[in-house]
C-alpha cells in the first residue's frame, strides 16, 4: 500500500509545493515512513536549458570528485551545489543530495538522433553502477526529485517543499514490501524527462528487468518500480508510442476482449501484446507517469490499486483518494475513478 | 439536539474518540463536519445512533459496525461496510472498490456507483442477510466468491445490458439482481442465470422502496422493469480445483 497525489495544471501556471505537502501527508496511513518524495516540473528556469542531475552522496570527500571528472569528460557544468536541507526531528539524514546543471557536449555521442538525452542515460547507468556512495535520482531538464526514507511531510519540510514552484508535482508516499525502505528506493523514480510514482508491486519485475537490461538499462535501486521509469523511457522516447499506446503495451487487455474488437484495432492490439510480451507488467499497480507535456495515470488491468481522477479548471488530478485532491481543491468540477487499464493523460497546452 | 463535531484537521482516531464518548454518553445524533479523508469512521461502533457524515470519509467506513445508521454526504472511499455487522450506511454519492466487503449483517446504499469488486465475500448465517444497493452501475468483479446476501444493481442512468467481466466470480452462496440485460460473458466461474419471478419483484421491492426513499426515485418505474437474477451454480464452485475427491 502506498499513497499518490499528481496535479498537472494544463495552461502551465506554477504552484508551490505546500499543498501537496498537505495532501501527500493525510495519506501517511498509506506509508510506513520508510520513503516519500516529490518530483515537480518547471523548477529551475534559471537553468531550463541544462539537465539539472540530483545526486545522493553518501559522502562528498571520496565521490564527488569521480562524479565531477565524469561529467567533465562529456560536458560542462554550469553550476554545482548541495541542494538544501533543513534538519528534522524524524528524519535522518543519511545522503547529501547533491544538484548539478549540466551540459552534454553532443559531439561526443554518435550514431544517435538524440545524443544529449543518451549521454545523460549513459552517466546514470555509468554512476549507479560503477560508483560507490554515488547515486543519480533525478536527471531531467528543469526537473527536480526531492525524496527521502521518511514520512511525507517530513521529507517534505526536510527540503522545503514550498519554496519550489513546478506545473507538475507528483508526490508519493511509500510502503516499502519487498525490499527494504532507503532513499534511493523512495518514489518518485525519474529518468531524463519521465517520473514515475507507484503503488503496488510489479509482480512480473523478473521478465521486464530482464528485458529492459536488454536494451543497455541497470536496475540498480533495489525496487520493482525503477523498471517503469525504464520502460516508459524505452517506449515512450525510444520507440516513439504515444501514451496510449504505451500503456496499451504495459497493461494490455486481455486476450478474450482483443478478440471481440474490431478487425482493425484487434490487429494493433494483438502487434502490440506480441511485440511487448516482455514489458507487459503483471502485479497489482496504480502508476503515474509524468513528462514535461503532462502526466498519465493508469492502473492493472483488473484495478487491484486504487486511482482517482479529478479535474478544476486548468488543473487534472490523479490520486489514491479522493480526499487527498480535495485537501488542495475542495470544490472540483468532476471526479471519476477510470477503468482498470485505461489510461488517463492530462496535457499541457503548448 | 444533535452533537455536532468539527472534523476538520482532526486525525481520525481523536475523531472517532470523540464519536464514541458521544454514543457512551446515550447521543443518538451525531453530525460529522467538514470530513475529510479520515478512515475507519465508525468502526465497531454498537449501539442505536444516527451518524451524518458532511464531506468525503476515508476508507472502510462503518467496518464491524453492529447497529448504528451511518449517512454519508459526499463520495465514500474504499470497502464502506467492510465485515459490517447490523445497521445501515446511506452514501449521497458513489463509492470506491470493494464496497461492502466481507459484509455479514446490515444494509449498504450507494445513491450512484461504486468500484470493483462491489459486494466480495458477502455472507450470512442463521438470521443475518447483508444487503448492497446500488443507484447506479458497478465495475467488474461484482459479488465475487460471494457466499450470501443480496446485490441488487440498479443501473438507473445506464443504456445497454452489463457487460463487465468476473460477475460473480466463485459465488457460492447469496444472489445478484441486476436490472436490465446481463451480457452472458459477464458471468464468471460458478454463477449462473437463475428464474426472476414475480416473487423474485416482492423480495426486492422493499429494498427499492428504501433506496427511494433515501434518494428520491419512482419505485414503481423501477420495479417494472426486467431484472437478471444471478446466483450460486453449486456451493463448492472450486471443488477438485487443488483436491482430488
Amino acid at each position: 500500500m502506498c499513497g499518490i497525489i499528481s496535479v498537472v495544471d494544463r495552461s502551465g501556471a506554477v504552484m508551490d509545493g505546500a499543498r501537496i505537502r498537505d495532501a501527500l501527508s493525510m495519506m501517511d496511513e498509506r506509508g510506513s515512513g520508510e520513503g516519500a518524495g516529490y518530483a515537480a516540473y518547471g523548477v529551475y528556469p534559471e537553468f531550463a536549458d541544462c539537465y539539472a542531475i540530483h545526486v545522493f552522496f553518501d559522502n562528498i570527500v571520496e565521490t564527488k570528485a569521480q562524479v565531477d571528472a565524469l561529467l567533465q569528460t562529456w560536458g560542462t557544468i554550469v553550476h554545482d551545489e548541495e541542494i538544501p536541507t533543513y534538519e528534522q526531528p524524524h528524519l535522518k539524514k543519511v545522503h547529501t543530495p547533491w544538484r548539478y546543471f549540466f551540459r552534454p557536449d553532443p559531439t561526443l555521442m554518435t550514431g544517435t538522433p538524440s545524443p544529449e538525452d543518451d549521454i545523460v542515460t549513459y552517466l546514470v547507468m555509468k554512476v549507479n553502477t560503477t560508483m560507490r556512495g554515488a547515486l543519480i535520482y533525478s536527471s531531467g531538464k528543469n526537473i527536480g526529485v526531492f525524496k527521502a526514507a521518511g514520512w511525507p511531510e517530513d521529507v517534505a519540510d526536510f527540503y522545503r517543499i514550498q519554496d519550489y514552484k513546478g506545473y507538475i508535482w507528483l508526490a508519493h508516499n511509500r510502503y516499502p514490501t519487498n525490499t527494504r525502505g532507503w532513499w534511493g528506493g523512495a518514489h518518485p523514480f525519474n529518468l531524463l524527462d519521465w517520473s514515475v510514482v507507484h503503488n503496488g508491486e510489479i509482480t512480473s519485475y523478473g521478465t521486464n528487468r530482464r528485458y529492459i537490461e536488454s536494451y543497455g538499462y541497470k536496475c540498480t535501486m533495489f525496487t520493482d518500480t525503477e523498471v517503469v521509469a525504464y520502460l516508459v523511457d524505452l517506449l515512450a522516447r525510444k520507440h516513439g508510442l504515444d501514451e496510449k499506446l504505451a500503456v496499451r503495451a504495459l497493461a494490455p487487455p486481455f486476450w478474450d476482449e482483443i478478440d471481440r474488437m474490431p478487425p482493425k484495432e484487434r490487429e494493433l492490439n494483438r502487434a502490440i501484446r506480441l511485440t511487448y510480451g516482455s514489458a507487459m507488467m503483471n502485479g497489482p499497480f496504480a502508476i503515474v507517469v509524468a513528462h514535461r507535456d503532462g502526466i498519465a495515470g493508469f492502473t492493472d488491468r483488473i484495478k487491484l490499486r486504487p486511482l482517482v481522477v479529478a479535474e478544476e479548471g486548468d488543473r487534472m488530478y490523479i490520486s489514491s483518494e479522493e480526499a487527498a485532491i480535495r485537501r488542495i481543491a475542495p470544490e472540483l468540477d468532476r471526479v471519476w475513478m477510470p477503468r482498470a487499464g485505461e489510461p488517463v493523460v492530462g496535457r499541457v497546452r503548448r | 439536539m444533535a452533537t455536532h463535531i468539527d472534523a476538520a484537521g482532526v486525525h481520525y482516531t481523536p475523531l472517532n474518540q470523540q464519536v464514541r464518548t458521544a454514543v457512551a454518553a446515550g447521543e443518538t445524533e451525531i453530525v460529522l463536519d467538514h470530513v475529510l479523508g479520515q478512515r475507519f469512521i465508525a468502526d465497531g461502533l454498537v449501539g442505536e445512533v444516527t451518524i451524518t457524515v458532511n464531506g468525503v470519509p476515508g476508507g472502510d467506513l462503518g467496518m464491524f459496525m453492529r447497529g448504528p445508521t451511518v449517512v454519508v454526504h459526499g463520495n465514500a472511499e474504499h470497502a464502506p461496510g467492510n465485515t459490517m455487522e447490523a445497521g445501515t450506511i446511506v452514501i449521497h454519492g458513489s463509492a470506491g472498490d470493494a464496497v461492502a466487503h466481507s459484509m455479514r449483517g446490515g444494509k449498504v446504499f450507494v445513491r450512484d456507483d461504486i468500484g470493483y469488486r462491489g459486494g466480495i465475500h458477502m455472507k450470512a448465517y442463521h438470521e443475518k442477510r447483508p444487503y448492497l444497493v446500488v443507484g447506479g452501475d458497478a465495475r467488474s468483479f461484482l459479488g465475487e466468491h460471494m457466499a450470501g446476501g443480496t446485490i441488487l444493481l440498479l443501473r438507473l442512468n445506464a443504456t445497454g445490458s452489463f457487460a463487465e467481466r468476473g460477475l460473480a466470480s466463485g459465488i457460492h452462496g447469496g444472489e445478484v439482481f441486476i436490472r436490465g440485460e446481463v451480457d452472458d460473458r459477464c458471468l464468471a466461474v460458478g454463477a449462473v442465470r437463475m428464474p426472476f419471478e414475480e416473487e423474485d419483484r416482492a423480495r426486492i421491492r422493499p429494498l427499492v422502496e428504501e433506496y427511494c426513499r433515501y434518494f428520491g426515485a419512482d419505485v414503481g418505474a423501477i420495479l417494472a422493469g426486467e431484472y437478471t437474477r444471478i446466483g450460486p451454480e453449486s456451493t463448492r464452485p472450486f471443488a477438485g480445483k487443488y483436491t482430488w475427491e
